[in-house]
């Protein structure tokens, strides 16, 4: 074997498009495997979900009592564990399910319901092991996962991006839609990454990248209803691809039961 | 060499396939006795997380089902929605909507024949492995792949999860200067899918002719994207809205997708099933192309599933090219929308096959209820027939490793995207 550094790539439960930040990087994907063993990467070709790894990227979220085991063994194989994107990082969209009676939703769809196996709720893997470092976006980009991986080939810490999409938009130009248009546009709150993309498609930022460093979502959800959102609405602004993550769960949950106002 | 021994072979994790599935096959005095594709990838319940959602919050939340195929999750949204409206977006989104689903079938089509099949076909275990040897198959590949991506990227900002999607057409419209780049790469890529479609063409395919049943969309005019009626290769041709009359869904217990029936029997969905009910559709230069290669249709080897998808990137990148030459910014990239209560169905073709989608909607438009079909619970039953035919043909007398190989190039080559099959569906028939 060679004394390349090993990196793993595993999923739990998410949509994929996370691994796509490899799998889309053409020809640099064959560039990354020079520079390191790619020792798991179901979807890429290498199966081995027990390997030693000094790197392992985890996407998803747990939402099973196998995914409880299957989280443990990875952390006790890697040396460095690296979450990305919403689900892996915050429980992801399907982190909705926590707020709802889930065992009540399987029972009312499928017809067996014995043969599903699903926890109640869908778990950052912060919730149970720990994380070394923490990509945030639904989804992360290419940009983001390479530069993790050079900063630890090069054995420096990887920069943490914590500034907001607000910040972003302004050094971009963009025109704020929420000033110009009324838009109740999340970039104040939400952590960048992205390249301010939404605002500066004319459009609402909707917080794919989970809440920023001292957001002041009490502020901007009270802006919401100056816009003429009603209490439900800004809950959801709140409660959606990061519904998990504390910041904006609790504006949110506050804003459900009425308690913003 | 015994024909009667017993084999069992576990594939606890199949390589190359998008998601979270399972091999299980016993054979027994000569004869598969047990075989699953066993799904366990956890349900996520997005039609119940759709309901009390805005009309607008929709696009959105759908395109998470699926990373790889985003797009086709907005396009049977948006257009469901507009039913239930009565919107109609115009020519300029109709055509650039074609042209960013033409994106997504270069990517996805791209990445499916290069990364995760072909190495099958060529004795690979990755396409890492299968770069040194196939140098120029592979770049070729990842080009079309990158093309794919950035054809999504003009409307959307990024090619996984776009942002530029909304009900009444696009947030943005591409500026004509973004447009005249991607229009010269596009013209440069039209000879590499044609050198693709040969390539896939002369991959040493497994001959393995079956019968099967091809569903697909059939529209009075083009190759299906976003629009047609439903039309199977045994007779049907019926409204996107009577889906429910013909076609079933029931739970097993070893998956958490469901399966799906035409009139209790499988059937086959996406690329081949396309071009079976469609090819009379291609543009000229397309079917010429394919016909010089020699792929004679309706097929009824599966493995040309394969070749399907090189016709379609060709096609795709014909069609792009096609509608972004005359490309001229719009006034306006959408349409004014107004909510409206009622029902609405949206069905289009994902690079996988037909993704079907109903949603009901109130006079606020808030979704009262969402039901979406995905491609790959309509094939599930499909590839378990498959396997057992495929794997009685090639001979359960080969030792376990050509089973399992064999086995699991069937299950690949049907490009299964687990995730979207478990998104959580709603049950329409019950086990006893």
């Amino acid at each position: 074997m060679s004394d390349k550094p090993k990196v793993a790539v595993h999923k739990f439960s998410s949509c994929d498009g996370c691994q796509l930040a490899f799998l889309n990087l053409g020809e640099d994907l064959l560039r990354l495997s020079e520079l390191v063993d790619i020792v798991h990467f179901a979807e890429a070709g290498a199966v081995a979900p027990d390997a030693a790894a000094d790197i392992a990227f985890v996407e998803g979220s747990v939402a099973t009592p196998e995914d409880l085991e299957r989280i443990e063994a990875v952390r006790a194989n890697s040396r460095y564990l690296i979450t990305i994107g919403a689900c892996a990082t915050a429980g992801g969209l399907q982190a909705l399910r926590n707020l709802a009676d889930a065992p009540a939703w399987t029972a009312d769809i499928y017809a067996t319901p014995a043969f599903i196996s699903s926890l109640d709720q869908s778990t950052p893997i912060a919730a149970h092991v720990k994380v070394d470092l923490e990509l945030w976006g639904c989804p992360v980009n290419s940009r983001q996962v390479l530069a993790a991986v050079r900063a630890l080939l090069y054995g420096v810490p990887p920069v943490e991006e914590n500034d907001k999409v607000c910040l972003e938009c302004k050094r971009r130009q963009g025109v704020c839609v929420l000033v110009a248009k009324g838009e109740p546009c999340m970039g104040p709150v939400t952590r960048t990454g992205c390249g301010a993309l939404c605002p500066r498609f004319g459009r609402d930022c909707y917080g794919c990248y989970g809440p920023a460093e001292q957001a002041n979502t009490s502020a901007l959800a009270r802006r919401f209803t100056g816009l003429g959102l009603a209490p439900e609405a800004v809950a959801r602004r709140f409660l959606f691809i990061n519904s998990a993550a504390p910041t904006f769960h609790d504006e949110g949950v506050k804003w459900r039961e009425g308690g913003g106002t | 060499m015994s024909e009667r021994r017993s084999v069992s072979i576990r594939v606890p994790v199949l390589a190359r396939v998008e998601g979270e599935g399972a091999l299980e096959l016993d054979v027994e005095g000569g004869r598969i006795s047990e075989l699953k594709l066993r799904i366990y990838e956890p349900p996520r319940f997005f039609e119940k997380f759709l309901e009390g959602r805005g009309f607008e919050e929709v696009p959105d939340t759908v395109a998470r089902i699926c990373g790889i195929c985003p797009v086709a999750y907005q396009m049977s949204a948006v257009h469901a929605i507009e039913a239930v409206f009565g919107i109609d977006a115009g020519p300029w989104v109709r055509a650039m909507r074609r042209v960013m689903y033409c994106g997504e079938w270069l990517q996805s089509h791209s990445l499916h024949i290069h990364l995760l099949a072909a190495p099958d076909f060529l004795g690979f275990d990755s396409v890492v492995g299968m770069a040194g040897e196939h140098a120029e198959a592979v770049r070729r590949g990842l080009e079309l792949q990158g093309l794919g991506n950035d054809l999504i990227r003009l409307f959307g900002g990024r090619s996984v999860h776009p942002v530029g999607v909304c009900v009444g057409g696009f947030h943005r419209a591409p500026d004509a200067e973004q447009v005249r780049d991607l229009v010269a790469r596009l013209r440069a890529a039209l000879p590499q899918a044609e050198a693709l479609v040969e390539w896939a063409a002369g991959l040493p395919l497994p001959e393995d002719e079956q019968d099967f049943v091809s569903v697909a969309l059939r529209h009075r005019e083009e190759y299906p994207m976003n629009e047609g009626r439903l039309v199977s290769s045994d007779g049907l041709d019926c409204s996107i809205a009577d889906y429910e009359r013909h076609f079933a869904e029931e739970q097993v217990a070893h998956s958490t997708a469901l399966h799906s029936s035409l009139h209790g029997r499988p059937y086959l969905v996406g690329p081949l099933a396309r071009l079976n009910l469609n090819h009379d559709r291609l543009p000229d230069a397309v079917r010429s192309t394919m016909e010089r290669c020699g792929l004679r249709l309706p097929s009824r080897n599966m493995f040309h599933s394969v070749v399907a998808r090189a016709v379609e990137v060709h096609l795709a990148v014909y069609e792009a090219l096609r509608l972004l030459e005359r490309y001229v910014p719009p006034d306006q990239p959408f349409v004014d929308v107004t909510p409206h209560p009622g029902v609405g169905y949206g069905c289009t073709e994902a690079p996988r096959g037909l993704l079907w989608h109903r949603y009901e909607l109130d006079a606020a438009g808030q979704v009262r209820a969402a039901r979406i079909v995905p491609p790959t619970s309509q094939n599930q039953a499909r590839i378990e027939q498959d396997l057992r035919v495929s794997l009685e043909a090639f001979g359960l007398e080969h030792d376990d490793d050509a089973l399992r190989l064999r086995g699991e190039t069937v299950i690949r080559n049907y490009d299964p995207c687990i995730s979207c099959a478990t998104h959580f569906l709603r049950i329409t028939v019950n086990r006893p």
